[in-house]
Order: C-alpha cells, then structure tokens, then sequence
C-alpha cells in the first residue's frame, strides 16, 4: 500500500474561521456517571477540561472512550450533567459547529472516497459545495492525503484511514477537538508528524483532547493529563503537578557526581531523603539515586552541599516525574503502555 | 451559514444525495432490483405463455356434406379473458406486489437506513455531524422513498404493462380510456406508493428500536397476512386493510375470510398519511435520545 507523498502539515493550512483565546472550561463535567446496563463506564466523574492539549490515560475499559463519547453526545449521561464550551450535548446541530470528533471506529460508509466522505459530511453540517470542496481540501492537505484524495478509502491502509478520520474531524475548524487514539495504526513517523500536527492545532487556540495508549507520547505532546482507572479519574492536572501531590510516594532523583557515596553519606546525615542508592549510569558512571520527601528541601541543600566544593556534581535529574513513573504509581502497569 | 428551513432543505438534499448512492446504485441493491422485477415477469410469462386452445371444426355446406375442416387457435390465458382479467390481475397485484415485493421491500430498504450503518460501524459520522437528528430522520426517510417509489412503481408499471398487453393494443385503450382502466391504473399505483409510505415508516421506526429488526418484521409480515382472518375492528389496525381498501376492483380474501366494510378513500389516506407522519414523530423522539454503540466499546 503506497502512502501518500505529502507528509502531515503542522503549518496552519488556512486561518481557522474563529478561533478563541482561550477555552478555560471548554468541558466541564459535573458528577458525571454511565453505565451501560450493570456495567461501569465511568463513575462520578468531576472534571474540568480547558485550553491546550489534554491527554486521557488509562488502561483499556477505564473509561476513556466513555468520556470522549460522553463528550461528544453519541451516550448519554446515567446521572450527572456536562456542558461543553457551554452548551449541552443533546444538541448536535450546535455542538458539532465547533467540536470535531475523531472516534476510534475504523470503519466508513461503503464506498466513499476520502474527499468524498469529507466533502459529505462538510456538507451535512449544512456547508455549500464549494465551500464543503475547498475546506475538505485543506483538511486532507493537512493531515498529507492531498495526493491520494479521490482514492477509494477501502483500499487505504490503517493509518491512511486514520488520517482520513483526522481530516474529517478537522476540517469544519471546530474550537475543540476530541481525538480518541488517533496514533493508532500510524507509523513512527506518522506518529511524530501528528504530534507536530496537534501542537501546531493547540497553538492556533484549538483546544484538544486526545486518548492515547503510549505513556511517553502522551506524555510529550500533553499540557496535562487526566488519569483513568476502572471508570473513576485517579488523577488530572499537569504531569508535574500530579506527580508532586503523590505525597505517599518520594521523589527518586537521579545525581550524577564525582563521589556518590560521599553525597549519599552526607544526604542521609542530614536527614533529606529516605533511600539513597549507589547506582551504575548507562555509560558506566556512578550515580546516585536518591528517594526524597521533601524535593523542594532536599535541592535547596543539596546546592549547599556542592557549593561546600567538596563533590563535583555532573547532572541532577528527577527519576519519576514523567508520566509513566506517574501512571504505574497510581494505576500499576508494568509496560509502557496504557 | 443559514439556519431552519433553508439550511434543512440543503441538509436534507445532501443526506438524500448520499443514501441513494448506497440504497439505489450499490451492488447491495441488486436484490431490490430483482425483487422489483419478479413480479413483471410472472404477469409477463402469464401474458404471453399461456395456453392455446386449438379448435378443429367441420364446415358442412347446406345439405350437410362435408365442405372442409377449419382449425381455429383461441388465446385461452387468464389475462387474456377480459371478464376475468382485471379479478386475476388484482390477486396477482395483492399477492406479489403489495404484500410480497413493497413489504419485503420496504423492509430492506427503511430498515437497513440505520441498521447497515450500525453494522459497518458507520453510523456515528451521522451523529457527529451538525445537523439535527430529526433531520437526519427526514433525509433518510426520503431517500429510502426515493428508492421504494422509483423500483416500486417501476414493479407495478411494468406489471400493468403486460396486463394489458396480454388483451391486444385495442382492447386495452378501450378499457384505459372508455372504460374504468385508468382510474384502476392510477389506484394501483396509488396503493403502492402509499404502501411505501406506511411500511416505510413502520420499519425506519422498528429499526430504531430493535437489534434485530428481522423479526418484528416478521411479526407485521403474519399480522398482515392474516389480516383476513381478522375481525372487523382488530382488521383496522393494519395497513394492508386502508391499501386494500382502496383498490377499485376487490382483492380475494379466500373463502375463509371474514369479510369487512371497505374504509372509504377519503378516511384511508389521510389516515394512511396521519399514520406515516406519526410514526416519524415517534422515530423523531427515539433518535433525538439515541446513543451509538456498536457493541464493544467502553
């Protein structure tokens, strides 16, 4: 299967029609709960989701989808009530005039081709022809399928349906957009090129909310998480900021030195961390990996220490504040992946 | 961008144009298509396939010798007898077309609008697309009219084409045009476009509502075919009794059928009408509050 030549655009293609400064409460759910018959889909949920690019984390059945659909208005609220960018979700000839959503269903209308089914649907929404033709055209330049425009989607690969779905999603230059794994099925440099593609969205004022079964990828093009477990949020906020309220778990910062036994025994003197551990760094080097309470303390001493002159420090990096260090603290998974 | 009737008009238009490229010109729709023709070609085999009788007569001359033998060949087919043509005809229309070739039409054409999407998981864009639900009931409603009414009357068109074709060129423009021909044309093709418009709407409606909508069509499929068995009150809660009721020429029942009062023209197709609109209402209601599950999401 040839993939097309133009790659993803992370250059705005045409200036969104309106785009907000700012969406601090894009969606706001509030003690939102669905089941579907006796079975969780998420429970009391309360969350606030704003401007940028917000990744939902979790493993499968927590209720990532559920959200995203909840969102979107394809299911309904059990109990509770949500709003976004102020307007209920039973409304869809509202809603979807400033909200895209990608769905994570590979699946299309027989027989369509990828203009075609763009074209369609900007029309649906109640665009003219030729103003459907030429935003489905940039939307399908965006997302580099341009080339393979008036190709039957049938015979595309996985992840050139998926960026047919993203074109969709983009292309009426909604203010939010719901992308539920939409790196699914792309290729390593496809993945890195969406990336590129969604900063370059956020930057424009889009506000973005995306699943994704890759801790570090969502890691890397997130503002902030939510994160999910078995239908309940375990945990929202900026990666750092999560990381920092876990008060149960120390903070493992890693210290490259020229004497890490030395700064272990005056660490642990001094009373700034609970483990302090010698350990050997990827090119051979000695370090030292410490577990503190209090991070804050212990780098304020820890610049008293190295400015005594006594240890020569090389690099002092935190250990455990990214968002799989995060992710398997509060849920436990021993890959990578949600 | 317009909003309310102008923009509904261009929704609408816009959801017809792309269900009919799925309902009429897909490979899918081939077994419309031969459904369609099934009964063209029966009223067309009973046309012209029918059995000749073959008459060998003596001619004598005045004093009863024999002069010569004359054989005489009669077209002897049921359509070709005019006083028992227009009787078969009206069975053949209420077996074939309005009960077999509209039902189970109708059933394929208004139940999959939102059953096949279900299927290929592709119902969804509907849904995430700005337009009202109720729009969307309405585009689909007259798309899958579209397509009922175009192989529909094409059915019962072609039908009546080989009815009167069986009974000479003559014989049929004086019945069309002298006699009450094209009055039983015109109600013909009456009975069946308000046949798709009823069961179009009761199946768009059960396919909404149900899974499997297979079955409940087969629950409306042995009400109305033992609809003759029925009492006269509980024979009104049917369609086929108001489309029946219409058709100037009486439809046999069978000798066990208990025999009911013909409702008038002007009560069964407002009535018919009142029914359609209703059961959209109600298909309005349902999909306003639909939410898409495919079955495996979480």
């Amino acid at each position: 299967m040839s993939q097309p030549a133009s790659p993803l655009s992370a250059r705005p293609a045409a200036a969104p029609a309106a785009v907000p400064a700012s969406d601090a409460q894009a969606v706001v759910f509030s003690d939102v709960s669905k089941f579907y018959g006796e079975v969780l889909g998420v429970n009391g949920v309360n969350l606030t989701i704003g401007a940028g690019i917000t990744s939902l984390v979790g493993p499968n059945g927590s209720g990532k989808t559920t959200l995203m659909n909840l969102m979107t208005g394809l299911v309904r609220p059990s109990r509770g009530h949500l709003t976004v960018l102020g307007m209920t979700t039973d409304q869809p000839e509202r809603l979807f005039r400033q909200v895209g959503y990608c769905a994570q269903f590979d699946s299309f209308p027989r027989g369509v081709t990828a203009r075609g089914f763009v074209t369609g649907l900007l029309e649906v929404n109640g665009h003219r022809a030729p103003e459907a033709a030429r935003l489905a055209g940039t939307a399908l330049e965006r997302v580099g399928m341009q080339a393979v425009a008036d190709r039957r989607v049938a015979s595309f690969s996985k992840g050139m349906r998926q960026r047919v779905r993203l074109a969709q999603a983009i292309a009426h230059q909604p203010r939010l957009l719901v992308l539920d794994e939409p790196l699914n099925g792309l290729d390593p440099m496809a993945r890195a090129e969406s990336i590129a593609l969604f900063r370059a969205l956020a930057a424009e004022g889009l506000c973005l909310i995306v699943s994704s079964h890759i801790l570090h990828e969502a890691d890397m093009m997130s503002d902030r998480v939510v994160l999910l477990n078995q239908g309940y949020v375990v945990a929202e906020g900026s990666v750092q900021g999560v990381r920092d309220a876990m008060d149960d778990r120390p903070m493992q910062i890693l210290i490259r030195c020229d004497r890490p036994a030395a700064l272990a025994a005056q660490i642990f003197a001094q009373e700034l961390a609970v483990e302090a551990r010698l350990v050997t760094l990827p090119h051979g080097e000695a370090g030292l990996l410490v577990r503190a309470r209090d991070a804050d303390r212990f780098y304020l001493r820890l610049n008293s220490i190295v400015a005594e002159g006594d240890i020569a420090l090389y690099a002092v990096a935190p250990a455990d504040d990214d968002l799989q260090a995060v992710y398997q603290y509060l849920i436990g998974n021993p890959g990578g992946t949600a | 961008m317009t909003a309310g009737w102008p923009l509904w008009r261009r929704q609408i238009a816009t959801i017809v144009r792309l269900e009919l490229r799925k309902s009429l010109f897909h490979r899918r729709a081939l077994v419309l298509y031969l459904m369609a023709l099934g009964p063209v070609l029966l009223v067309a085999l009973l046309a012209n396939l029918h059995p000749t009788l073959v008459r060998t007569s003596t001619v004598l001359d005045a004093s009863g010798h024999f002069v010569r033998s004359q054989t005489v060949t009669q077209r002897a087919g049921p359509l070709q007898n005019p006083a028992i043509a227009p009787l078969v005809f009206a069975d053949l229309y209420n077996v074939m077309i309005l009960r077999s070739v509209v039902f189970f039409g109708c059933v394929w054409i208004f139940m999959n609008l939102f059953r096949a999407e279900l299927v290929d998981r592709s119902l969804h864009f509907y849904f995430l697309a700005a337009v009202r639900r109720e729009v969307l009931i309405a585009g689909k409603f007259l798309a899958g009219m579209v397509t009922a009414l175009s192989l529909f009357s094409l059915s019962t068109g072609g039908a009546l084409f080989f009815y009167y074709q069986a009974r000479g060129y003559d014989a049929a423009m004086r019945d069309i045009w002298d006699g009450h021909g094209l009055a039983q044309v015109l109600t013909y093709f009456g009975m069946t476009w308000l046949g798709c418009l009823g069961y179009g709407a009761l199946f768009l409606t059960l396919g909404l509502f149900f899974r499997n909508p297979i079955v409940p069509a087969l629950v409306v499929y042995g009400w109305e075919w033992l609809n003759f068995l029925l009492p006269p009150v509980l024979k009104k809660i049917s369609i086929i009794h108001y489309l029946t009721s219409l058709s100037r020429v009486p439809l046999p029942e069978g000798g066990a059928a208990i025999v009911a009062v013909p409702t008038p023209a002007y009560v069964a197709i407002p009535g018919l009408l009142l029914l359609s609109g209703a059961l959209l209402y109600v298909a309005g209601r349902r999909i306003r509050n639909m939410e898409i599950n495919y079955g495996s999401e979480a």
